[in-house]
């Protein structure tokens, strides 16, 4: 990647200037994607030292600022302790903890990344992105709207409304990408259930959620059918790392031991 | 551009071009016990401690290392040297290039996590890959590292 300069700003708006002036301007966060990319930038914009590093908890939600690391989310007693840990765990599951060390959850929301793990478990963890010029926008809508103005992502807010959860990423080695990896939630009267690296972006199977609401009490039928109405609602293909038909085999074993998962959790 | 980092303790200036890797300016300075793998953030081989922490030195930008500490091997020499031992005792070494990594990798999860177990070895270990031993003579010497202490 040509960079002719990097620079470090000295507070927000000063990075957001930076990063309107010119549409080759770009914001660095980890890096840890970079080399696959073959853009050039006319300037780097650091957002080390804007005090966008913490994770604050209360007891209805956590906001984790963008340039917090996957191996600080995985490691935070608050995110372990919320959802039945799906999103420690979704981030615990990506490459090596060298990578983790530098990957910003920031900089993975922000890539839109096809394979990442994160994805669903943000997704069933109803969670918000807070912009320094948009103000809050929930993620669902964030990843099915692509175009948007330049802006600066702040932070990321999820819920702890959820009483458990669960997630899954199937991969051939533990440094692979995804072939299918898939989370759901559920709070005292609601489901979410996502599922990403399709090999399309994750999204939400929200029929599939609203059917299971209907029940207190689940059976085998009612998980089926369930299950076949997330496929029906989620977009499925193939590539490199696996057939159409496999995903699909692969979604419903891992919904059905998901929702049974969650459902004996939450009593 | 000019970037001011602590390596092995030492005060240094590296002057670098804003797009430079660390890995590049590394070996451009000398310190050649930071190698040169996959060159995309997957093998581990150019790991270094940054802050304490292990990082693939080939995807950070020199540029951001600003005011950081960086531990080479050869900052941790002492340690090495025990793991070294261990590494020969079992069998664990082969062509020896990942060497340098796996015992700053290691020395980092000394560090981190409080006795952990063969399994918290290997998940630590993930991203530090190893074409001869297989690693199953690797994680013998490491468990013996960490039972000398």
């Amino acid at each position: 990647m040509f960079v002719a300069e990097y620079v470090r700003p000295k507070n927000v708006e000063e990075a957001y200037q930076a990063l309107i002036k010119d549409k080759k301007n770009l914001i660095i966060a980890g890096g840890a994607w970079m080399k696959l990319t073959k853009k050039s930038a006319s300037k780097l914009i650091s957002l080390e030292g804007l005090d966008l590093n913490k994770i604050v908890a209360t007891e209805e939600m956590i906001e984790i600022g963008s340039m917090v690391t996957l191996r600080e989310i995985e490691t935070n007693e608050n995110i372990l302790n919320t959802c039945s840990g799906i999103l420690s765990l979704a981030c615990h599951n990506i490459m090596g903890i060298n990578i983790r060390n530098i990957a910003t959850i920031g900089g993975s929301v922000m890539a839109r990344l096809a394979f990442s793990d994160i994805y669903p478990a943000l997704l069933v963890l109803d969670a918000s992105l807070v912009f320094y010029k948009s103000g809050e926008v929930s993620f669902a809508d964030f990843l099915s709207h692509p175009n948007h103005d330049p802006d600066l992502l702040l932070g990321i807010r999820i819920s702890r409304k959820a009483e458990a959860g669960y997630f899954r990423k199937v991969a051939i080695t533990a440094l692979d990408f995804a072939i299918v990896n898939l989370a759901l939630s559920k709070t005292a009267d609601s489901w979410r259930i996502a599922v990403g690296a399709t090999p399309f972006i994750a999204s939400l199977a929200i029929e599939a959620a609203n059917y299971l609401d209907q029940y207190k009490e689940l059976n085998d039928e009612i998980i089926q059918t369930a299950v076949n109405m997330a496929l029906d609602e989620i977009k499925v293909s193939k590539n490199q790392r696996g057939s159409k038909e496999y995903r699909i085999e692969l979604i419903k074993t891992y919904l059905k031991r998901g929702i049974r998962s969650v459902s004996e959790h939450v009593g | 551009m000019l970037v001011n980092v602590i390596v092995n303790q030492e005060t240094k200036t590296f002057v670098c071009e804003p797009g430079d890797y660390l890995l590049d300016t590394l070996r451009a300075y000398n310190y050649l016990s930071v190698r040169r793998g996959c060159d995309n953030t997957s093998c581990g081989v150019c790991t270094v401690l940054l802050n304490g922490k292990p990082v693939p030195s080939c995807s950070v930008l020199t540029a951001s290392v600003e005011g950081k500490s960086i531990i080479t091997v050869e900052g941790i020499q002492a340690e090495a040297e025990k793991l070294g031992r261990h590494f020969g005792d079992e069998g664990a070494d082969q062509c020896g290039y990942c060497n340098p990594s796996l015992a700053l990798t290691v020395y980092a999860m000394k560090n981190d996590l409080f006795q952990p177990t063969e399994a918290e070895v290997r998940e630590y270990l993930v991203g530090n890959l190893c074409r001869c031993t297989g690693y199953i003579q690797q994680e013998r010497a490491i468990m013996k590292y960490l039972g000398d202490e």
